[in-house]
């Protein structure tokens, strides 16, 4: 999961070789950097619900938890339990 | 009435917060007309001090022109100060109608809607014309005014990266199940000066069955050979969907703005935009103004020719002097020193040097992108902008770093 949210992050926000720049992983601030801000976070949070069949509410979709694809794949994992409870 | 203290010390908090990230916005009072060269006390009860302004929207140097003042005080005299009405109850002069089809013709639409302000003609248009079958999908530098209207929307939001067509196209591609597919962009983008390949996204909206919305405000009057705007400088003039734009830049400066497009856009704004159903009718001395402006504009093109001419002049200065710029042809153009501080010592020197001129930062700006941005007016002329560059070359020197790319700046600086 964390790879495929990587490279979703890739694609989506970064141009041509700037992920390498950056060094982007798994702990790279999203939205304090300034990479995803709150405008363009809603392409992420659908790609989320589609990929992985889940709805985040959106008092649980907060810079917080976008921060960094480490805290979005702990999100994803805990809507995906919730789920399947 | 009830202000709880707890309240009133938690607003003084969030103030103090402000003040402690340096991103407290403090007022300058100009104490002349907006023109290139005012009168500016700064700091708050110092003497004034004859500064050249180069951070106003006055590109066409219109906001104080005298034909321009004399037309508002026919409209003053003729039509009165205000409507005191909403636009649909008792606040529709035919000068507004007038004015409309003024602007209907300079942008080469099909009808146009006077908004107060291009603030609410984006605050309105979105939800007036889309709904939850449709999808907008926005540049990401589009302007702020943009970004509240989208929300205000029910229509799907999505975003492209920053003039990326194949990005958008990846986007159009995506949402071809939609009622409707709008790209949203501005003409010119604010910030970086940078233009929006509008002939590109016309040609992908053609191939996608897409709508086109431009926000044309830093633009409508001098982009362009005859400065019908963004549209008219890619050729694609008549063919967008909806231009949004304002009439407080180079348009006369003072307030007002539109929705211009396609006749049932503009009919659908006029039944159900909430910013014109809800504040009064745009005031006769700023319509009559608005209206010499267009006549100004369409008699000759004087003005947006040196503008150009004075637009070129500094970014060649600039970029020989070494200052690292963004390129692009509009006359906004900053320098960029990516480092925040450095960003607000330059400006500072630069108002000591008689430059006026301010410096941004995020999150006005994306982090590490600090810059000042200056502003070309037709109210500068080269011996102006001449002095004004031997300044921006002291204050250059002084720091070091004239002929420094952006690595070199950073490495100096830091982010």
């Amino acid at each position: 999961m964390k790879d495929v949210i990587l490279e979703y992050v890739k694609n989506e926000y970064l141009d041509e070789d700037e992920a390498d720049e950056i060094g982007l992983d798994e702990n790279t601030p999203l939205i304090t950097s300034g990479i995803v801000d709150s405008f363009s976070m809603v392409s992420l949070k659908r790609f989320l619900e589609k990929k992985y069949g889940i709805a985040i509410p959106d008092d649980q979709a907060t810079p917080e938890a976008f921060n960094t694809v480490a805290s979005i794949v702990e999100l994803v994992k805990r809507h995906q339990v919730g789920k399947g409870a | 009435m009830a202000y709880p203290a707890a309240l009133r010390e938690a607003y003084r908090g969030e103030l103090q917060g402000i003040r402690e990230k340096g991103i407290y916005k403090e007022e300058r009072y100009i104490h002349s007309p907006q023109a290139a060269g005012i009168d500016v006390e700064f700091p708050r009860g110092a003497g004034l001090k004859r500064v050249v302004n180069l951070c106003a929207n006055n590109y066409l140097g219109l906001s104080s022109h005298p034909e321009v003042v004399a037309a508002a005080h026919r409209g003053l005299d003729e039509r009165g100060y205000g409507m005191s009405s909403v636009r649909f109850i008792c606040g529709t002069q035919d000068i507004h109608r007038e004015l409309e089809k003024g602007l209907t013709a300079f942008l080469g639409t099909e009808d146009t809607i006077l908004f107060p302000s291009c603030m609410d003609a984006n605050g309105g248009v979105f939800e007036a014309v889309l709904n939850d079958q449709d999808v907008m999908i926005a540049d990401r530098l589009v302007h702020a005014s943009i970004v509240d209207g989208m929300r205000l929307c029910k229509a799907m939001q999505d975003t492209y990266k920053h003039a990326d067509m194949k990005h958008l196209e990846q986007k159009l591609q995506e949402h071809q199940d939609k009622r409707a597919r709008l790209i949203i962009t501005d003409g010119v983008f604010s910030m970086d000066g940078d233009l929006a390949p509008l002939d590109q996204i016309v040609s992908l909206a053609e191939r996608y069955q897409a709508m086109v919305f431009v926000d044309d405000s830093h633009a409508s009057g001098f982009m362009g050979k005859t400065g019908r705007g963004t549209p008219e400088h890619f050729g694609v003039h008549g063919k967008i969907d909806i231009i949004t734009t304002t009439l407080g830049k180079a348009l006369g400066g003072a307030s007002g703005g539109c929705v211009s497009g396609r006749q049932e856009i503009v009919d659908l704004c006029r039944q159900k935009a909430r910013p014109y159903l809800f504040s009064n009718a745009v005031p006769p001395p700023i319509v009559y103004a608005a209206q010499k402006v267009l006549e100004i504009l369409s008699a000759s093109t004087e003005r947006r020719d040196k503008l150009e001419a004075n637009t070129a002049f500094w970014r060649k200065g600039l970029k020989e002097a070494g200052f690292v710029i963004k390129d692009g042809e509009s006359p906004i153009v900053p320098i960029m020193l990516f480092n925040a501080k450095l960003s607000q010592d330059i400006a500072r020197d630069l108002y000591a040097e008689g430059i006026y001129v301010i410096g941004f930062f995020f999150p006005v700006v994306a982090a590490g992108q600090a810059r000042i941005r200056t502003q070309l007016s037709a109210d500068h002329d080269i011996p102006m902008l001449a002095d004004a560059l031997e300044a921006f070359k002291r204050v250059g020197a002084k720091y070091g770093i004239l002929g420094l790319d952006k690595k070199g700046i950073i490495e100096k600086y830091g982010l």
